[in-house]
């Protein structure tokens, strides 16, 4: 790859599915987006084009950043959120769904809960089929934009130490995140959550096969010192089978100033997908260790590039 | 084919004896061919002889029968080393290996039960790709689960 070639035409399924060269490319259209939208607020690449939203699930966050990043492309979406998706989906399958809608769009963009929805989807389609959430396992572009991120903050993605922190195991964010590493060469990644919620073996099988230097804890404080970047992710009570097991781990996995004036380096950046509940106390948003409003805001640029780039439209 | 084991079962004339069957595995393989004992056919399954490849195996012989390929590759999952002869007038006229598939499509079902594959009606093969053959490995294409040899045996030895 490295040209252009690579994204015309492609579904977005999986990161693992990215190599270096194709997202460095994304990066760099990415970059050129965020400093023209400071000058304008339209970049009409994708004039008549239209986008379809498909959300079956709700996720507002994911869905305005596409919507907004499709129209600031000058093109048109269609759609509908997860609560029209119930009528829609009754007595229809997700294939016919898709059928319609590729019938009518460009693009599509899926959200749904069942894991593989996206990979069906894109089989079903003949137009490009991008990943917005599926399951627990992948969420692509949140990886893509929080490789940005770091990118950003860093001027690298190699060499750091990690900490990816919180649901490892039914998080997507956080297992989309932990396998984007991977096409990386970080110096080491900490896989910290509660025994519970480690990563599932697909995932460290990954992490294996790639050779890649990682060590799952349990504790925060006792790796929280070497870290470079900090990845926070919820942390949801509905997956503890004991209550008082989660009302544990809770506890512990709240990130404070205090916390951090104590272990932290000074460098640390923290990330977090978010909405985010209690795991980091508001009193840390000011600071230089926040970067989750940054990682937040990056998520119109990174997804109008890979409109952009899959539309096979350049600036 | 079998010098020691041969001489706990009288040979067949005509059909088939799966060889090389992991110890153990020999009903789940019956289980695979539909074979309850009910069917007429005469039968020999031979557990736990010694084996020079796998230490200890099973022997599973059918009188009048044939397998179809699909009836294979199912066995393929549970004896990835099995070997499959054919017998003709008491003599074996081919001689054949297993191979597991790069992807087994539609022959098992995925244990993840928020796979796409799962989802009531849709339209959708379940499809595992090997990530290993020893020991065995699949990974769902869809979800990317993980299934193990075990998995798969018990799968297997359920259905039928
Ligand atoms: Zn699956």
């Amino acid at each position: 790859m490295g040209s252009g070639s690579g994204w015309k035409g492609r579904d977005v399924i999986s990161i693992l599915d990215f190599d270096r060269d194709s997202l460095e490319q994304l990066f760099e259209v990415a970059d050129k987006f965020s400093s023209l939208l400071r000058e304008r607020g339209r970049i009409p690449l994708l004039e008549g084009y239209i986008v379809a939203l498909a959300f079956f699930e709700p996720s507002t966050r994911t869905r305005l950043s596409f919507e907004t990043a499709a129209k600031r492309l000058g093109a048109d979406t269609i759609g509908f959120t997860s609560e029209e998706a119930i009528s829609i989906a009754k007595g229809e399958t997700l294939a016919d769904t898709i059928r319609m809608l590729d019938s009518y769009a460009d693009m599509i963009v899926l959200r749904h809960r069942y894991e593989g929805a996206a990979l069906y989807a894109a089989e079903i389609a003949e137009h490009p089929v991008i990943n917005a959430g599926d399951g627990k396992q992948h969420h692509p572009t949140q990886a893509m934009l929080d490789l940005y991120t770091v990118r950003k903050l860093f001027g690298t993605i190699d060499g750091l130490t990690y900490g990816v922190l919180g649901d490892l195991r039914y998080g997507r964010a956080a297992s989309s995140f932990i396998l984007a590493l991977t096409i990386y060469r970080p110096r080491m990644i900490y896989l910290i959550s509660p025994p519970l919620l480690r990563v599932r073996p697909e995932v460290r099988m990954v992490l294996d096969e790639r050779g890649m230097r990682y060590r799952e804890v349990e504790s925060l404080e006792e790796v929280l010192g070497e870290l470079d970047v900090l990845y926070v992710t919820r942390i949801q009570r509905e997956r503890f089978p004991d209550q008082r097991e989660y009302e544990k781990v809770r506890g512990s996995y709240r990130v404070t100033l205090e916390l951090l004036e104590q272990h932290a380096r000074r460098e640390l950046r923290i990330l977090h997908p978010l909405p985010r509940v209690d795991e980091i106390a508001p009193e840390v948003d000011g600071t230089p260790y926040a970067a989750y409003f940054e990682q937040a805001r990056n998520g119109v640029p990174v997804r109008m590039a890979l409109l952009a780039l899959i539309a096979g439209r350049e600036v | 084919m079998e010098s020691g084991s041969g001489l706990l079962v009288r040979r067949i004339r005509e059909g088939t004896v799966i060889d090389h069957i992991p110890a153990g595995r020999a009903l789940t393989v019956l289980k695979i061919l539909g074979i309850t004992g009910r069917e007429g056919a005469r039968i020999a399954v031979v557990m736990n002889v010694e084996s020079r490849k796998l230490g200890r195996k099973d022997i599973v012989k059918i009188e009048g029968r044939h397998l179809s390929p699909e009836e294979v590759d199912k066995i393929a999952l549970v004896a990835p080393r099995a070997t499959i002869n054919i017998i003709h007038d008491y003599r074996v006229v081919a001689k054949r290996r297993v191979t597991v598939p790069d992807i087994v499509e539609g022959i098992l079902m995925c244990p993840n039960p928020s796979c796409i594959t799962r989802v009531g009606r849709e339209p959708v093969k379940p499809r595992f790709r090997v990530v290993s053959r020893q020991p065995l490995v699949l990974q769902c294409v869809y979800c990317g689960t993980l299934v193990s040899e075990e998995d798969v045996a018990e799968q297997l030895a359920e259905g039928g």
